[in-house]
């Protein structure tokens, strides 16, 4: 395991030289020194872990509690299709195998278990940690032990529906630095990085994020966003898995949008039907299309890049439109 | 998203992949899992170390095989029942032409450069296949469709050439870092280790009046009675120390710029203690030949970390080392060497010398690790990018396969949220129809006609501008030059001749008013040139000596003018920021927070080092033609 301050190797350096370009020698450390938990191997969680694994932190642990099934076999490539092998293993289980020949550098392991068993204790050996498919009541419960860490762990939840993805992310109290770019706009490009600033992002947990009043968000947000939070309180009264909705669910989902649309004291037309019914028409992560392009977000949020996403990235691949939508200036 | 309509378009569509890099291995990955069944993937490329990091089909057990064979295989591991076609060649070969394309519904490129980029466009309109465009650099990353006749081809609108610098500002007044690279790496480097016949401009200098070429020539071979360690010390005073005093003779120069200080062994390591001690492995004269790698002066020096900016006394030691080592472990290379990134001794050579010509000029040192970057064009690059590049390559190749030309979309991976938009799609354009590859518009030439030959002419617009391979000139029905290795010794001795032959000396001559055919048969592609005859040429902006224009105008200045976050408003990019002349490839996103990323380039080379994808980029135009917004 790299300590503080600890020089890069020379294996590092050439096998990270061409990102070492992107980010620097410094965030390479950091990444190098980053342990991320993952729940939930589905295809876009599985896009996401190539790609950090690819980048260099320093650890990967995932927990999976499913059996290998038919549906794990043809989204996932890091599942040879060989399937006779795999009888009884977990999808966990599975993928460590292959993450780990990816980047022989980053130590892959698997968690047995239910994600709602693991205490506070447990997460603050992380720095990171992902849910992907997990219901409503999950992602605020795991939210929570991560904010009353005294630690930051960085929170994330990145779903799937259909051709839509979402991210969340809740970094509690984040510092970074970045360039002036405004400056570099206008000043005469004598100096093309501009000023680096320090900044201070304050992060709400997702249920204050979700809690802020549709009346009050501006008008240019994503529609999507609206939409996802029907369906996501659908499942959650039905007591389903994140996903697990078809055609025949629109009268009820129909309904519910009805039912908050007047607790937010908004018009139903706040949220579109045509997408409520494209989103739970599209039930499984049918596209690997979505999904790569939201690992690779996914992965950049992550590994470093300048501004983090705050607090919603919202993708839909029929309008090819990538959002980020900061929510939290108007609780 | 994938409806019934999708998976009967993909079951029966043949894909054509060019590169098997960055975005290839991501694109491959996601064509399999969404069901494409007939691909097909060229590349000529090896595996190497440094593609690890994201080319995630690879193994370090992989390194040195071709990346069309093993991304085939890896991909089959997880979908064994669709057919990869793997190529490992040059997709300029022969072989690759417009009956090659012919048999595919759609051809997708993840490429490296911009030479094979634009053979690719042509041969795509040639056939009449749609081509999805793509690029990343760093976080920045771009997709296009260019479909014949509904959107602009790829070369419809000009690219930014690689960036070549002034000669006397790298021999004589150096101003960034980057030009003591280049002084480095094209003029010394060359000079020591590379061919002997090449011309060198190392010993020009501003003024020019000093030094005669025979006492030039001398200073650079070794003397008889000279040992090794003699020969770097006075190599090194003659160019650090000595250029530097007779290029201050020459107070013009230095009027209105600081003076550069001489800088000799002797003030740098006093005393002869400080001779490099190597560590015992110097002796001995086998090396491997091949590995470029066993041979280094850090190590010598123990040297370790590549980040690290040496002082002026370890560059001088490096340089001094290095030296040493290419005479003693690399004898058989000296005389043949042209500048390799991955050549560990070179870059060590060129990071040293540059370093040393930076502090006289009084010019930031830089570490071992960028001046690699720099010399070696490397393209910087991650995987994420890729991934998300090669996820919105499959949403536009499903559209095209379908025909939903409203649909087709440009789109943007951004570093920055530009009106909350980390991706932002746009529509295509039109295509130009002044372009000089899709539509029949002539190019203009401005050449001094009494001077140049036809040798200049294909060499620096046939070969360079044109991107031509296999070019055949025509001048009205007159055949004056052609390429291939099918031709008979009469004709190679025909055209040899006419190569030598000035433009206004041909039987027919050819001068203002005249139009010459440029063909390409392998990439069936045809343009006619106006010939205009011109005197001069300004020696520092127009170094070729003639002028190519016609399918484009140069944007006019205008104030970049960001839109107000409103949703429909008109996208309005920045304007070509050709203040900074340093870089070869320029990224313009939209406004307004729109960020620009260096390439720090170098010099004449028109191919971007290897291995990435080079982004180019939203260009020039993009300003001032009305983006809609989608």
């Amino acid at each position: 395991m790299v300590i503080e301050g600890e020089e890069l190797t020379e294996q590092e350096t050439a096998l990270y030289d061409r990102q070492i370009r992107v980010w620097g020698a410094d965030a390479q450390r950091r990444l190098s020194k980053s342990h991320v938990f993952v729940c939930g191997m589905k295809r876009t969680v599985a896009e996401f872990c190539k790609n950090i694994v690819l980048a260099g932190v320093g650890s990967l642990t995932l927990v999976y509690d499913r059996p290998m099934n038919e549906e794990a076999l043809s989204a996932n490539f890091f599942i040879t299709s060989d399937k006779t092998v795999y009888a009884g293993q977990s999808v966990a289980g599975v993928c460590i195998e292959s993450l780990k020949e990816l980047n022989p550098m980053v130590r892959v392991t698997a968690e047995e278990g239910n994600i709602l068993n693991f205490d506070e204790e447990y997460f603050n050996k992380f720095d990171i940690i992902v849910i992907s498919g997990c219901s409503l009541e999950t992602k605020k419960l795991i939210n929570e032990k991560c904010r009353r860490l005294e630690k930051r762990v960085g929170f994330y939840t990145v779903d799937c529906e259909g051709s839509c993805d979402e991210i969340f992310v809740d970094l509690k109290s984040y510092a970074y630095s970045k360039r002036n770019l405004h400056q570099i706009f206008k000043g005469p490009f004598k100096d093309a990085n501009g000023e680096i600033w320090e900044c201070r992002l304050q992060y709400p947990s997702y249920e204050v994020t979700t809690a802020v009043p549709w009346k009050n968000l501006p008008k240019r947000m994503s529609k999507l966003y609206f939409a996802l939070r029907v369906i996501e309180k659908f499942e959650q009264g039905e007591g389903r898995d994140l996903g697990e909705t078809s055609e025949k669910d629109l009268y009820g989902v129909l309904k519910l949008r009805k039912e908050l649309c007047d607790v937010h004291d908004v018009d139903e037309s706040f949220v579109l039907e045509p997408l409520l019914a494209r989103l739970i028409a599209e039930t499984r992560e049918f596209t690997p299309v979505s999904a790569t392009i939201i690992g690779g977000i996914h992965g950049q949020a992550i590994s470093g890049k300048g501004d983090p996403v705050k607090n919603f990235y919202l993708f839909d691949a029929t309008d090819g439109k990538g959002r980020v939508e900061d929510v939290s200036n108007f609780i | 998203m994938v409806s019934q309509k999708e998976v009967s378009a993909m079951k029966g569509t043949k894909v054509l992949m060019v590169g098997a890099g960055g975005i290839g291995c991501e694109l491959l990955k996601t064509l399999a899992l969404s069901g494409f069944e007939d691909i097909h993937i060229i590349d000529m490329d090896t595996i190497e170390v440094s593609n690890l990091n994201r080319q995630f089909l690879f193994r370090k057990s992989h390194v040195g095989q071709s990346k069309a064979k093993v991304a085939r295989d890896a991909v089959l591991r997880f979908k064994p029942n669709i057919s990869i076609t793997p190529y490992h060649a040059n997709v300029k070969d022969n072989t690759f032409d417009v009956d090659f394309y012919k048999q595919f519904n759609v051809v997708l490129n993840g490429l490296d450069n911009l030479d094979a980029r634009r053979h690719v466009n042509r041969l795509c309109l040639a056939a009449d296949v749609p081509l999805i465009e793509s690029g990343t650099t760093g976080f920045l990353g771009q997709v296009t469709v260019h479909v014949k006749g509904k959107t602009e081809c790829y070369e419809c609108q000009p690219k930014t050439a690689p960036k070549s610098y002034p000669v006397c500002t790298i021999t004589s007044t150096p101003s960034k870092f980057v030009h003591c690279i280049v002084w480095a790496k094209e003029l010394l480097f060359a000079k020591l280790y590379g061919d002997k016949n090449q011309d060198n401009d190392l010993n020009v200098r501003s003024g020019g009046a000093s030094g005669s070429s025979d006492h030039v020539e001398d200073v650079f071979e070794r003397k008889a009675d000279e040992d090794i360690e003699q020969y770097g010390r006075r190599i090194y005073d003659h160019v650090f120390g000595y250029n530097i005093e007779i290029a201050l003779e020459n107070k013009e120069t230095w009027k209105n710029r600081t003076r550069p200080r001489p800088i000799y062994v002797r003030d740098v390591l006093p005393d002869q203690l400080s001779q490099p001690q190597p560590n015992g492995h110097v002796d001995g004269s086998e090396c491997a030949v091949g590995d470029l790698s066993s041979v280094s002066a850090m190590s010598s020096l123990s040297l370790k970390n590549p980040q690290d900016i040496w002082s002026l006394m370890e560059n001088t030691k490096v340089f001094l080392e290095a030296f040493k080592l290419f005479f003693t472990k690399r004898q058989e290379d000296i005389g043949n060497l042209v500048f390799d990134k991955d050549d560990q001794l070179a870059v060590e050579f060129v990071t040293a010398a540059a370093n040393i010509r930076a502090s006289s000029f009084g010019i930031p040192l830089h570490s071992l690790f960028e001046a690699k970057g720099i010399a070696g064009n490397i393209i910087h690059a991650v995987a994420t990018t890729n991934a998300i590049i090669a996820g919105l390559i499959v949403i536009e190749a499903m559209k095209v396969l379908q025909n939903d030309e409203k649909n087709y979309r440009t789109t943007y991976c951004l570093e920055h949220p530009t009106q909350n938009m980390l991706l932002m799609p746009v529509e295509p354009s039109e295509p130009n129809k002044a372009c000089y590859v899709c539509s029949e518009s002539p190019l203009l030439l401005e050449i001094n006609t009494n001077r140049t030959k036809l040798g200049d002419f294909v060499e620096k617009i046939v070969k360079a501008k044109l991107g031509m391979n296999l070019p055949i000139i025509m001048h009205g029905s007159v055949l004056l030059y052609e390429a291939g290795d099918d031709l008979d010794d009469d004709m190679v001795a025909i055209y040899t001749a006419n190569l030598e032959k000035v433009l206004s000396q041909f039987p027919t001559p050819i001068t203002s008013g005249s139009m010459l055919t440029v063909e390409d048969m392998q990439q069936e592609f045809t343009c006619k040139i106006n010939i205009k005859h011109r005197e001069e040429f300004d020696e520092e902006k127009e170094p070729d000596g003639m002028v190519l224009s016609g399918w484009t105008q140069a944007p006019p200045p205008k104030e970049s003018n960001p839109s107000n976050g409103e949703n429909k408003a008109n996208t309005s990019l920045s304007e070509p920021l050709n203040a900074d002349s340093d870089d070869e490839v320029e990224v313009y996103v939209p406004e307004p927070v729109a960020k620009k990323r260096k390439h720090s380039d170098i010099t004449k080379e028109t191919e971007e080092e290897e291995e990435d994808e080079l982004v180019v980029l939203p260009d020039a135009n993009l300003d001032f033609k009305k983006k809609k917004l989608v």
